[in-house]
Formats: C-alpha cells, sequence, structure tokens
C-alpha cells in the first residue's frame, strides 16, 4: 500500500506536497499545463512586483508624452495612442484566469509590493480575482542604516495585518533568513495572521564586471547545498508556530524533499530544478517521496512531517551553534 | 437658432473634418505633413481602432510615400468606385495637382481637406495662408471655404454631399494651425443626421462609373486637336449648375442642424458703403470689427466667400448692398506680377460681370499665420474709405521699402468684455499645452461655457517654450486671433521672466501665477524690475506655488502641468475649486486611465497637493535691487544679429520692418552662437585627472557643446582655466582642455555617458560629471571664452580620420535646437569638422533643415578665415535632385574656367599653368594639401586678374572658386531618401557624378512626428503602423550597391566611432557618388536619450544595424567591395528592442502580434547577415586574364 502524500496548505487540498514555486515556468499556461501534467497539485505565479507595474505604466506615460504638446509640428507626441497598454495587472489577471480555467489547478499567488496602499490594492484585486491563496514575497534589502532591525519587522508585521484586514483568503509571508530573531519574528508574523511561512526568499545577488567596472545583476540557479538553511529553520520552528511551513531553495530532488518534510515543511517548494530539468523532475521528486515513505512504512506523509524537527531530534543543538562548531572543525581541507 | 438637443463637443478643426470624412469614406490615402498630419492620424487610429464608417465599414487607411502617391491611389480608389478622400497641405497639395486635374476631368466625387499652409518661397514655413489653395484653383475642383472649427465640420458635410451629387471634386479648406489646431467648442453633426442628407442614389451612380469588367469602358484616352476642346467643354453644365446645388445642401444642412450657410456671407450694415472681401479665418477679427464700427454708425459691410469655385458672381453681387462704393478685398497669399492676388481679380471681375461700378482695392494679410487682429480689419476699412487711398496694400507688418502696409492703431481696440482671456506660458517638455487643451475640454464640456484654446510654440526642439491662450465665454467664441490682453497670466517657468517682459501684456487688475520655487518675500525680490512695474502700476494680483515640488513629489518629475491646471481653475472664477478639481480627475481619467492606474494615481495626487501649495505674493520694499531683463544678444554680436535677429530672440519679430529682411531669403551663418538659451539644469564639468584625451564627449555631443582643443604650451592661459599636459604621442608637449559652452549645453549627458574614463577610487566619478549648472555658470562662461581665443588646429596638424583628431578640429555645426540628445547632430558637426571650409549642403526637409534653418538662428557657422558649409533646402522630395544641380553647375563652372585659364594663359603666367596643371592632375591623396594649394593659386589669381582689363578675367573672376575642391553633400533623413525622394536619389545615385549622401536614419518622420516610413523596422510601432509595422525595412544600402560605383557605408556613431570617422572620410574622398546610412537614434524611439550612444553598441551587437562599407575602388583592384565592420551578432534582437518603446509597447499592447512580429525582425536580422556575409566574398570584378596566344 502507498503512502498517503496529501497536503492541506494555506487550507487547500494538495495530492501531495510536492508544488512548483513561483518562477518564470510558472508565468507561462503552457508551462503550467506541463507541470500539472507533472502532478502539480497547485502551483505559485510569479510575483506580481507593484514597483514593476508601475515604473512600465509611467515609462508608458513618459514615451507618451516626452514630446508631445512640445513642437508645433508634433501636437500629439511621437506614439499613436494605442487601445490598450497593459501595464497594470491585467496580463497577471489573465495568467489567473487561465490557469484557473484551463489548468484547473489551486493557484496561490504572489505579491510584491513596495507601498503600504500598493500591498493592500494589489492583494484586493487578486483576491477578487479568485486565486485560493496569497503569497506575499517581501523582497527588500533593509540598506538603510537609520532602519533599526525593530524597524524592519514592524514593516513586515504591518504588512500582514493590513493585508489580513483586506481580504480574507489563507495568507503566506515569503521571508528572508536574515532577522535578527527568526524564531522571533516567524512568531509575530504568525500572531499578526500569517497562515504560513514560506522559508526562504532568495535574493539575487549582484555581480561586478571587471572589465566595464559596472554592477551587474546576476541569476545564479540555487543548488542543493542551499536547502541546509532552510532545514534549520524549519526544524526550529516546527510545532513552534502556528502556521504552515512552505521549504524552498535547494530542494532538487527527492532527498531535497524528504528532508524538508522530516524537519517540519508542509509542502516543498520548486523552482530552480525544474527551470534546469523541466517539468517532468517535480513528477520525479513526488516518486521519491512516496517511495522514501512506502518503502519505510510510513501511512502517510503527515506522520513524517516534522519527526526530525527541532523537538524531535535526541539532540537539538545540532540544529544550532553546536552543529556550527562541529562542521568547521570536521572540514578537511581539499588543497 | 440652436436646435433643441444639441451635443456639443471641444476638438480642433482638423479632427472636426476628419471626423465627417472618415465617416464619409471607404478609402482614405494619406501622407503626413504639418497642419494636416493629425487627420490623417486621427483616420488611422479610429480606422484601427475599429471605428466604421457611416455604412457600417472600417474605412481602408494607407500610408503612400508621397502626396503624389496619395492622390494617385485617390485617383485609382475613385476610378474603381470607391468613396474616397485625402488631407494634405502646402507642398502637399501641390504634388497633388498634376491628379486634380485629372480626378476633376474625369468627373470623379471626392474631396481634399486642407489645412491651408504657406507654400515654400524664399523660405518654409509650416504656418497658415491660402498660398497653397490659391495654387489649386485652376484644377476644376470646387472650393470651399472653412473659417472656423464649427465650419471646418459643417462644411466636410457639405462638401461630401455635394461632390456625390454633383459629380465635381471639392477642396474644403481651413486655415493652418488657426483652424486647424484651434480647440473649440462646437456643435457636433450626427451620424444620424449625416445618413438623412444621403442620397444613396448618389453613392450608386459613383458605383456604376467605376471600372469594372462586367461593363467594360475607357478612361484615360489620349485626344487629338479635332476633339480635346471640345470634350474640354462638354462638362461645362456641372460647374454652372453646381453654386445653386451647393446652395441648396447648405440649406438642407441648415434645416436639420440651424446652422444657415450661404455662398457668399454678407454681415454689417444694410447701407454699407465700404465692404471687406474676405475668406477663412480672418472673418472671425473683421466681424468683430464690423459688429463694432457698425454699432458706432459706420457704414461698413462683410462679404465672407464660403464657395470660392466655382466663383458665382449672381450671388456674390447679390449680397453687396446697392449702396457699396468701396471694395477693400484681402487676399491670405502673394501672387509677385499679377495684377492683384487672386480673390482680388475675382471679385474684379465678378464686379464687371455683374456691371457694377465699385472702387476696388487689394490687400495682403496674415501670411504664414500672421496676426489678423480686428483693429489691423479696422485699418482696411479706414483704408479702404479714403478716396486717395492705396489700390494695393499690405495690413499688419511695417513695409518701409514700397510703403504698402497701411496704419491701424493697435491700442484702441479692447476684445469683446464678454469673453475672458487667459495666456499661459510653459515649457513643451511640462505639460502647459497638454493641460490647457484639458481644460478647453473641461469648460466646453462640462460647462454651457464656450471655450477656446490656441497654442503657439517656438522654433526649437529643444527647451522650446508654447505660450497658450484661452478664452472662455458664456457667447460663441470667434476671435480668431491671439489673446492681447490676458486677465489671467500663467508663468510656468520662473526664469522665463527673466529674459521676456512677459507682463507687459497682463490687463490691468489681473491675476497671475508663478511656479516659483521660492516663498512669497523671495519670489517677490527673484522678479525682475519690468515684471515688479508691471505688478506694482497694474495692480496684478500674483499667486506662487511651488509646482515642481508637488510634481516631483507626486512622482510626475518635471510635468507640472496638473499641478498649474488646478490653480488656474482655483484662482479664476470659471468653475468652484471642488467641482473643478473634480472634473480635472475625471479629465486624467480619461486621458490617462489606459496608459495605468498609477499614472491616474500620481497626477490626482498632484491635483489634490495644489491648492494648499499657493502662496500670495505682495509687493514688499526691499533693498534688494531687481535686476532687468536681460538682453537678447551679446554687444559683440555682428551688425545683422543686433538689428534682426536679436528682435526675432526677443519675441518681438513682428515689429520688424521689410527693409530689416532680405530681399531673397538669404541669411548669414553662425548666428546660434550668438543666442545664448542656457536651457541646461546640469551641465557637464571637466575632471583634468582623471581624462584620458580620447575626444569621445566632444565627439558625440549634439549640440557642440562639449570642445576639445590642443594647444601649445608656451600660450599664456589665464588662472582657473582648466587644462592638462596632453598623454597621447600624437600631441607630445601640448596641453589639452575640454570645455563645456555652459549656456548652449542642453544638459543631454550624452557625454557623461560614453566617457570611458573613470576615477580609480570612485568609479561613478568620471572624466566629465553632469553638475547643477548655477554652481558652475559664471566660471565656465569666463572659461569657454578663454577656450575660443586659443587658437583653432589645422588638419595638417592632427589626424583627421581619427576620432581624436576629428575633434580637435573646429565644428562649423553648433548649438543647434535639435532635441537634447539628438541622434542626428553629431554626424552633422563630424562631418563640419572633417571638410566644413569646403562643403556645400543641400538639405531636405525635415527634421535637419529645421534645427539646421529654422530662425532666428543657424548652428550651420564659419571658421576664423569666414569660410564655412554653405546651405540650403530646396523641398522634401527633391533634394538629391537640388544636390546634384549644385555638382553639375561645380562642374560647368570649372569648365568654364579651365577654357578662360587656358585662353588667358599668356597674360596670367605661371599660376595659370600651375592651376590647369592641379585642375587637370590633382593629387587628392592629401586633400587639404591639395586644398590649401588650390587656394593660394586661386588667391594669386584673382590678385592677377584684379589688374587685367576685358571681359574675360572678369568671368574668369566669376568661376575661379570652382578651381578648389567643393565637397557636395546632399542631407536628409529617412522620410526623404526611404520614401517621398527616393526616386531621386536612386537616380542621382545612377548618374556617377560626386556627390555625397548622408542619410539620417531615424527609421520614422521624425520632423512630423513619428510616422513610420520604409525605413521603420518590422515590429516597432509608429504613425500609420499601430498595430507593429508587418513589412520590414528596405535595405537601402544594397539597392545602391547593386549600382556598383555606389561607395555604401552603413555607420552608428555610438557603435563604432572610429568606423564612423573613416567611412566620412571614404566618403569624401570617393570619386562618385557615396551613401552614408547613419543610424541617428530618436525620441520617436521612446529610449533615454542620454544613453542613445552606448544604445547604438546594442543595436550593432545584435546585427540589428550592421556596421559595413562598400567600396567600389576596392573591386577595382579585385577585392570584396563590400567590408563587414561589426562582428556577427552577438546578442538576441529582443534584447536590444526591449529598451525602446516602440518594439516595447508593442509586447504590451499586442503579446501575439509582437511575438510573431520580433520573430519575424530576428529571422530579417539573421538573413541579412548571412546575405553580407557571402556578399562580403563576392568579387564583383572577374580578374582579367589575357589570352595567350
Amino acid at each position: 500500500m502507498s503512502t498517503d502524500l496529501t497536503t492541506t496548505y494555506l487550507g487547500i487540498e494538495l495530492d501531495h506536497p510536492v508544488i512548483p514555486s513561483a518562477s518564470p515556468l510558472t508565468g507561462d499556461v503552457d508551462h503550467v499545463h506541463a507541470l500539472a501534467a507533472a502532478g502539480a497539485p497547485a502551483v505559485v505565479l510569479p510575483s506580481l512586483f507593484e514597483e514593476q507595474i508601475e515604473h512600465n505604466a509611467m515609462a508608458v506615460h513618459d514615451s507618451l508624452e516626452l514630446g508631445a504638446e512640445g513642437f508645433a509640428e508634433v501636437p500629439g507626441g511621437f506614439f499613436p495612442q494605442l487601445d490598450d497598454y497593459n501595464t497594470g495587472t491585467d496580463d497577471y489577471l489573465e495568467l489567473i484566469r487561465r490557469v484557473k480555467s484551463e489548468v484547473g489547478i489551486p493557484v496561490i499567488a504572489s505579491l510584491n509590493g513596495t507601498s503600504p496602499g500598493g500591498w493592500t490594492r494589489y492583494a484586493r484585486i487578486l483576491a477578487d480575482e479568485g486565486v485560493d491563496a496569497l503569497e506575499v514575497n517581501t523582497y527588500s534589502i533593509a540598506a538603510n542604516p537609520r532602519l533599526s532591525a525593530l524597524d524592519v519587522e514592524d514593516v513586515h508585521l504591518q504588512l500582514v495585518e493590513q493585508i489580513k484586514k483586506e481580504v480574507d483568503i489563507p495568507l503566506a509571508i515569503k521571508i528572508g533568513p536574515y532577522f535578527s530573531s527568526t524564531a522571533n519574528m516567524a512568531q509575530k508574523l504568525t500572531d499578526a495572521g500569517a497562515d504560513g511561512l514560506v522559508i526562504f526568499n532568495r535574493f539575487y545577488q549582484p555581480d561586478i564586471d571587471i572589465d566595464s567596472l559596472e554592477v551587474v545583476p546576476s541569476l545564479v540557479l540555487s543548488d542543493p547545498g542551499e536547502l541546509r538553511l532552510v532545514l534549520r529553520w524549519l526544524a526550529i520552528l516546527y510545532g513552534r508556530t502556528n502556521c504552515d511551513l512552505a521549504a524552498t531553495t535547494g530542494i532538487h530532488e527527492a532527498p531535497g524533499a524528504i528532508k524538508a518534510i522530516l524537519a517540519g515543511a508542509t509542502v516543498t517548494m520548486m523552482a530552480s530544478a525544474l527551470l534546469r530539468h523541466g517539468p517532468s523532475r517535480l513528477a520525479e521528486v513526488r516518486g521519491g517521496l512516496q517511495q522514501w515513505l512506502t518503502d519505510r512504512d510510513f501511512e502517510s506523509v503527515s506522520q513524517a512531517r516534522g519527526s526530525m524537527s527541532y523537538d524531535a531530534v535526541p539532540d537539538p543543538s545540532a540544529y544550532e551553534r553546536a552543529g556550527y562548531m562541529q562542521t568547521l572543525t570536521s572540514y578537511v581541507p581539499t588543497w | 437658432m440652436k436646435p433643441t438637443g444639441a451635443s456639443f463637443s471641444t476638438v480642433d478643426g482638423n479632427e472636426a473634418a476628419a471626423r465627417i470624412a472618415h465617416l464619409m469614406s471607404e478609402v482614405i490615402a494619406i501622407y503626413p505633413i504639418t497642419p494636416a498630419s493629425p487627420m490623417g492620424e486621427l483616420a488611422d487610429a479610429w480606422s484601427h481602432q475599429g471605428r466604421p464608417n457611416l455604412w457600417g465599414v472600417i474605412p481602408n487607411v494607407v500610408e503612400m510615400q508621397s502626396e503624389a502617391g496619395a492622390a494617385g491611389a485617390v485617383h485609382g480608389s475613385l476610378t474603381a468606385g470607391a468613396l474616397t478622400t485625402t488631407f494634405t497641405a502646402s507642398q502637399g497639395l501641390l504634388l497633388m495637382i498634376p491628379n486634380m486635374y485629372k480626378i476633376a476631368g474625369e468627373l470623379t466625387p471626392t474631396v481634399i481637406h486642407v489645412a491651408a499652409r504657406s507654400i515654400a518661397t524664399h523660405a518654409l514655413s509650416i504656418f497658415g495662408d491660402h498660398s497653397d489653395v490659391m495654387a489649386a484653383r485652376q484644377t476644376g475642383w470646387a472650393m470651399l471655404s472653412s473659417e472656423s472649427v464649427q465650419e471646418a465640420q459643417d462644411l466636410a458635410v457639405i462638401s461630401h454631399l455635394a461632390t456625390m451629387e454633383s459629380r465635381v471634386p471639392f477642396l474644403h479648406f481651413f486655415d493652418g494651425f488657426r483652424t486647424s489646431h484651434e480647440m473649440a467648442k462646437i456643435e457636433i453633426f450626427s451620424e444620424q443626421d449625416l445618413r438623412k442628407l444621403v442620397n444613396e442614389d448618389h453613392i450608386a451612380a459613383h458605383r456604376i462609373r467605376a471600372l469594372n469588367p462586367n461593363r467594360p469602358v475607357l478612361r484615360g484616352t489620349a485626344q487629338n486637336p479635332d476633339v480635346f476642346f471640345q470634350a474640354r467643354e462638354a462638362a461645362n453644365l456641372y460647374y454652372q449648375d453646381l453654386p445653386k446645388l451647393v446652395s441648396t445642401t447648405m440649406d438642407r444642412f441648415a434645416e436639420i442642424s440651424g446652422r444657415s450657410y450661404q455662398l457668399f456671407r454678407y454681415d454689417g450694415h444694410p447701407e454699407a458703403e465700404t465692404v471687406m472681401v474676405i475668406m477663412g479665418s480672418g472673418a472671425g477679427a473683421a466681424r468683430e470689427a464690423i459688429d463694432r464700427l457698425v454699432s458706432d454708425g459706420e457704414k461698413v459691410g462683410l462679404v465672407t466667400v464660403k464657395l470660392y469655385r466655382p466663383f458665382d458672381v449672381e450671388a456674390f453681387a447679390s449680397v453687396l448692398p446697392e449702396t457699396t462704393r468701396q471694395i477693400a478685398v484681402l487676399d491670405r497669399t502673394k501672387e509677385p506680377g499679377a495684377v492683384g492676388e487672386p480673390l482680388y481679380q475675382d471679385v474684379v471681375a465678378a464686379l464687371a460681370e455683374a456691371r457694377r461700378s465699385i472702387d476696388v482695392r487689394g490687400g495682403r494679410y496674415g501670411l504664414s499665420s500672421k496676426e489678423f487682429t480686428p483693429a489691423m480689419a479696422a485699418g482696411v476699412f479706414s483704408e479702404a474709405s479714403k478716396l486717395d487711398g492705396r489700390r494695393h496694400f499690405t495690413v499688419g507688418i511695417v513695409d518701409d521699402v514700397t510703403g504698402l502696409s497701411i496704419k491701424y492703431d493697435p491700442d484702441v481696440w479692447r476684445e469683446p468684455p464678454e469673453v475672458a482671456g487667459a495666456v499661459f506660458y510653459g515649457l513643451g517638455s511640462d505639460g502647459t499645452v497638454g493641460a490647457n487643451k484639458n481644460s478647453v475640454k473641461i469648460i466646453g464640456e462640462a460647462t454651457d461655457l464656450y471655450a477656446q484654446g490656441y497654442f503657439v510654440y517656438d522654433s526649437k526642439k529643444a527647451g522650446s517654450r508654447t505660450v497658450s491662450h484661452l478664452r472662455v465665454s458664456k457667447e460663441p467664441i470667434h476671435s480668431t486671433y491671439l489673446v492681447s490682453r490676458p486677465g489671467f497670466v500663467a508663468i510656468h517657468q520662473f526664469d522665463f521672466l527673466e529674459k521676456d517682459d512677459i507682463l507687459d501684456s497682463a490687463a490691468e487688475g489681473g491675476t497671475v501665477l508663478l511656479n516659483s520655487p521660492f516663498d512669497s518675500g523671495n519670489t517677490w525680490t527673484r522678479l525682475t524690475r519690468e515684471a515688479q512695474a508691471h505688478i506694482r502700476n497694474k495692480d496684478l494680483t500674483v499667486w506662487a506655488v511651488d509646482a515642481a515640488r508637488i510634481a516631483r513629489e507626486a512622482g510626475l518629475g518635471r510635468r507640472v502641468n496638473t499641478v498649474l491646471q488646478t490653480c488656474f481653475f482655483h484662482l479664476s472664477d470659471i468653475l468652484e475649486t471642488e467641482h473643478a478639481i473634480s472634473l480635472i480627475k475625471d479629465q486624467i481619467r480619461k486621458s490617462y486611465g489606459k496608459r495605468g492606474e498609477v499614472v491616474v494615481r500620481r497626477n490626482e495626487g498632484a491635483v489634490d497637493a495644489a491648492v494648499a501649495g499657493l502662496i500670495r505674493v505682495l509687493p514688499i520694499d526691499t533693498d534688494i535691487v531687481a535686476r532687468s531683463i536681460a538682453e537678447p544678444v551679446s554687444q559683440m554680436a555682428p551688425d545683422f544679429v543686433k538689428r534682426v535677429t536679436s528682435m526675432i530672440l526677443a519675441g518681438r519679430g513682428d515689429l520688424l520692418p521689410v527693409s530689416a529682411l532680405p530681399v531673397d531669403g538669404v541669411f548669414p551663418t553662425g548666428t546660434a552662437r550668438w543666442e545664448k538659451r542656457s536651457i541646461a539644469e546640469e551641465i557637464p564639468i571637466w575632471d583634468a585627472d582623471i581624462c584620458i584625451d580620447c575626444g569621445r564627449c566632444a565627439l558625440v555631443c549634439p549640440h557642440a557643446a562639449i570642445r576639445f582643443k590642443a594647444f601649445e604650451p608656451d600660450i599664456p592661459i589665464p588662472e582657473g582655466f582648466l587644462w592638462k599636459e596632453s598623454t597621447g604621442k600624437d600631441l607630445r608637449g601640448k596641453r589639452i582642455a575640454i570645455q563645456v559652452a555652459p549656456d548652449d549645453c542642453t544638459g543631454c549627458g550624452v557625454c557623461v555617458d560614453v566617457c570611458p574614463a573613470k576615477s580609480k577610487e570612485m568609479v561613478k566619478h568620471k572624466a566629465i560629471n553632469m553638475e547643477p549648472k548655477h554652481q558652475h555658470l559664471d566660471r565656465e562662461r569666463t572659461n569657454f571664452d578663454i577656450f575660443l581665443s586659443l587658437p583653432e588646429m589645422s588638419r595638417s596638424e592632427v589626424n583627421a580620420k581619427s576620432v581624436k583628431g576629428s575633434q580637435l578640429l573646429q565644428p562649423l555645426f553648433e548649438f543647434s535646437g535639435a532635441c537634447a540628445g539628438c541622434g542626428e547632430t553629431p554626424y552633422l558637426k563630424l562631418l563640419t569638422q572633417l571638410l566644413g571650409d569646403r562643403m556645400i549642403v543641400a538639405n531636405a526637409t525635415g527634421c535637419s533643415s529645421i534645427y539646421g534653418a529654422n530662425l532666428p538662428t543657424t548652428p550651420w557657422s564659419v571658421d576664423g578665415a569666414g569660410r564655412g558649409p554653405a546651405w540650403s533646402n530646396s523641398l522634401f522630395e527633391d533634394n538629391a535632385e537640388f544636390g546634384l544641380g549644385m555638382r553639375l553647375a561645380l562642374e560647368a563652372q570649372r569648365e568654364d574656367a579651365v577654357l578662360l585659364l587656358t585662353a588667358l594663359a599668356p597674360e596670367l603666367g605661371q599660376v595659370a599653368v600651375d592651376l590647369l596643371e592641379v585642375t587637370e592632375n590633382p593629387n587628392r591623396d592629401d586633400i587639404d594639401a591639395l586644398v590649401d594649394f588650390q587656394r593660394r593659386l586661386v588667391a594669386e589669381l584673382n590678385e592677377k586678374l584684379a589688374v587685367l582689363e576685358g571681359p574675360l578675367p572678369r568671368r574668369l573672376e566669376g568661376v575661379a572658386d570652382s578651381l578648389i575642391e567643393t565637397s557636395v553633400w546632399i542631407v536628409g533623413g529617412d522620410g526623404w531618401a526611404y520614401d517621398i525622394g527616393f526616386g531621386g536619389l536612386d537616380h542621382v545615385l545612377s548618374t556617377g557624378r560626386n556627390v555625397n549622401i548622408l542619410v539620417l536614419d531615424t527609421e520614422v518622420y521624425s520632423n512630423t512626428g513619428g510616422q513610420a516610413s520604409k525605413a521603420t523596422p518590422r515590429a516597432a510601432i509608429a504613425k500609420f503602423a499601430s498595430s507593429g509595422k508587418e513589412t520590414g525595412k528596405k535595405d537601402l544600402g544594397q539597392i545602391a550597391m547593386s549600382y556598383g560605383g555606389v561607395y555604401v557605408g552603413q555607420v552608428a556613431m555610438g557603435a563604432n566611432p572610429t568606423q564612423t570617422v573613416k567611412t566620412f572620410a571614404e566618403a569624401e574622398a570617393h570619386q562618385g557618388p557615396s551613401l552614408i546610412l547613419a543610424y541617428s537614434p530618436c525620441i520617436a524611439h521612446g529610449i533615454d536619450m542620454s544613453t542613445q550612444m552606448s544604445h547604438q553598441k546594442e543595436a550593432t551587437d545584435s546585427g540589428y544595424w550592421p556596421l559595413y562599407r562598400y567600396d567600389p575602388g576596392r573591386e577595382l583592384v579585385g577585392s570584396p567591395g563590400l567590408q563587414l565592420d561589426s562582428r556577427k551578432p552577438t546578442i538576441p534582437f529582443k534584447q536590444f528592442a526591449s529598451k525602446e518603446a516602440r518594439f516595447a509597447m508593442l509586447g504590451r499592447a499586442d503579446p501575439d502580434t509582437a511575438s510573431r512580429l520580433m520573430a519575424r525582425a530576428q529571422q530579417d536580422i539573421d538573413d541579412r547577415w548571412h546575405l553580407y556575409e557571402q556578399m562580403v566574398e563576392i568579387h564583383r570584378t572577374a580578374e582579367y586574364v589575357e589570352d595567350e596566344d
């Protein structure tokens, strides 16, 4: 008898806990079809960036206004007036509509805002479109030296509170690993109303071009080693926060998903591996998870979930500083 | 009488006419020309949006390659039975004339709507008069004249109806700009009403007459002396019946609309003794004069001509009061050498035929949109009523040469008291005109009031200034002239007050709104002495608002329009503030809603913050002495600049008398240097410690505002002038300086973008950096003067074929009014550095002719010896031929010179021998040395000729300069080269003559506002290609290469400046035709113009704009003619295109189409690259192998 993989995440019933996370792959309906065919029980759409929407609209506006009414021979500007510039959320909402109607799997929309009004405005728009849940992507770098850790935390907490006031769909918050007290922050976010924590956001790191002396954006896909940070915090947070935990970053093969479940993940999310290997990788991970659980006679994935969390292992300090010491001292140089 | 249920709209004349034309047509052939372009653009946009005509069919709008092409397409469409129309003006109408004869001769019903504009004579002018329509009056077309926006709609209806019934084609015209661009509240003639008037039988008859193989006929025969004449007379009845038919149509229109028209309209005293006859918008001003004069008891009247052709004598005579003793006919055109202007002649002839003995005088007025006011009309009545008055006169100017101008008193005339006038001074880039158009719409459409807006622009493209004239009234507004005494004056840029006496025109007790960054007290102390005096003397109420701050905080950048618009409504009593704000927001949603919610939100935020920002500015007593308005030009300027140019610069060009202006349109060059506009907020500042002497900043500067010089160390340099030791081998021991012209820079930032030298400690700091101008202005002004005093380098001292060397040479194209960051002008500047002292330029009409020669000044300049480019513009369509003619003239004169030298050789001695030798065998390997040698010889020749008697020496003096190498450059944009002038360009290339053609390829009609040309790439959107251009760009270079003898170079300065410089030099050296295609980024591409040069690199890296040179000379020595100068594409086209709004906007608007077209565009690039790679291998000339005996 095979193990029961059904999982409930953000109130959504899933056949199993392996879902595609936000990536360019989930922004294309054809690819979402392929993911669903590979067994994806739900999908997290790419982030709707408030900043991008506003930038696009203002860029269109600026282009249309450039030179308009400035020259006698160009009364109306240099561009024709078009029927629609699709600068707002139209594309995104269309994506939601098509995924829901054509693919038929639950949709979790992802949102990245920049202003308090923006978060709630766009959350309302997405909720009205009928998404099953919302993942807010707090992608920001605390670069302002005048902003204290408390200030940064407050911004996050207010955000959750405001969105929860605005919409009544389940809400997950995708956070970074850089809070001074991640466990405390997780608790506060849950208290503020978050139904789920997605750990962790993976900030794209800039690079430097040593020829042009320019800072250049760089997009490097994750590698499986990055899962370890996630595992630690899954293990620590499991059972201590009253919300779902989604593991993201570094899940490339079945063992990664298994580890995440054991540490306490409600669901495991994949992006880099799907981009690299295609939607079929999702089916492989799901199959591997199933096999592993079945081979070890687990009745369900719930049984395994958190079985190696902080509270469930004989030596919890392995997830804490002692583990760090041990890793360092046992490292053998290769040169 | 106003019918009940009338609906109103606020539109301009172009839209009013175009709406009817679109409703009444199935085919519309268009070509852009100011001021008619908006009609074509609207028609195209409406069809693109799926708006149907009256019969539910979406009109088929097609852009042609010229107006001649449009006329041909119209003719063909009519011949095949479609309801067809077109729009045009000026030279465009002239190009249609041949077809107009045909269309009329074949009795084919159609309407051309014309925004009447000046025809280029001594100068081009985009503004309005009747010289174009008068040039078409003999074609056999009926002509209907509209005098207002309302009439532009109404007579459009009547034209379309009358042509269908009469079969005679109609030319419906209204005054360019004054009517075509005036916004006014009009009663809309509904589609339902239009349907009531359309007679389907007439349309059916048109279909029956169409070419159809099922009932074949023959048209367009050739006829002989035996029948041509009779056949020409056969259509007479159609013309005889036409006036009555038009009159009947007008009556039917009146029954539905309530607006009554006559062939000739009479206003004034029923027993008038002096009557004015006029046509077009001038009637509005004249009628105001009549109303007042008649109420003052004067026996005067006004006849306004509506149906000008056929000219109905009986109808004309019937409206003239029997008491008429004198008639003053005003013509808005000039026909030199005629007895009088056309309308005058018609009136004289009509009166003779009507056997009315009336004294007729003829006057000219309003050429090129010259103001025509009620005061001028009153002056005309005064003149015409004099028994000894002038028979022919002008009004509105001071003619101190022939004394034809009449006097009038502008000060005794005031606008109707019920009309409130407001004037707004803004920048082209700050949205002032757009906001005022919105205000006119708000007032016109949300209230019972009538509103009028008219907008005046200066001739610059960068930092252009706009003046908006608004009128509001409870009654319809007929004032067809500028607001002269505004009760409300808004100054949207504070520094305008430092340059002009703007408040001079403000009405007593009026309100002034200032965009000021200062508080009340500081605003007052910063006002000029003149402004302070006006405020005190006229008791003006002054308000200030820091609109720039509010706009910036709202996220709108420099667009202060909505802030100041809100303040205007708050300060005026047109509407309650809350109501006005609500309407402004409605208008914002209407205008910007499609662009995105954030655009609406930010503008609404600016509106909400506006009123709270208003502060009252009260006169205060202070010890601070206010500055006076600056003099427009330096006292160092040449006499002509001081006498004439400075007046135009100061906005007082209207006051210049006839004697001040040249008789033949010839102006001095080198005048832009005297026009110190100082429009930049930031200017580039040089850091000599970092500079690597590359000269790129100077190369790319579109305005020649960054200069580069090398000089000897023994030249004394004043303290504070920045210089450095040269680091290059080529200038060893010399010092160099990079200097900004602070008052001529536009602040575009292109120089900083390309600067490759970065600080070791902080990479953002380069060898040249943009810094606030006010921090550096005084020092940089001094330093620029010092820089100019340093000696210029000669070509023999530098390697002119290198970037650095070329930039050490003096540019003779400087400080143009082109857009900030213009992609065209760096090429022209470079050209003048390489050979400016020996070039003549034929310049096609377009951007380059406007920034090159639109008064008041020109960037084409002169060197220390007084030499420089000699420049002229002929037309848009003939530029290649124009330039070829110049070369032919030079050749002819040189031939004459050689004959004369030979004949005079015994008297001239060695100089004749040397000149003949160098002419016969010039060594062009060192062209500069050759030219120097030729100049020395010609100088010596002239000295000898001066002392020789007889006709031959005089003749030789006249052609001696032709013995010096002169480089002929034919310059223009892609609209000319790819479209309207292509036939001529192609022919000139085929002649093998030594001309150089420089195509400044912006890939769109830039000057007329961004319409697609055949240079527009596939997948780009442009006007007339709203859905993305489906077809690929024409490969003009390959066409030229196919001749085998044409040097062809494709360059992009920003991608490879060295290749550009090399190409220019090689093209010039080629002793046959050369063609350079120069990639010229334009604001119509929707890119950040500060990065336009670095962006060109991506154009080349993607293969979108490959660099190459094709030199027939190489083929002669057995090498491939084509040489690719750029690498195989390294980035996809999409990566380049995504940074340009012209491509990206389609991606947003229509992703599927964009995706399809982008894929095809990539294929275009791949295919072309493969082709070029193969061509590189082609040796056109087969090696000759002698037969072995």
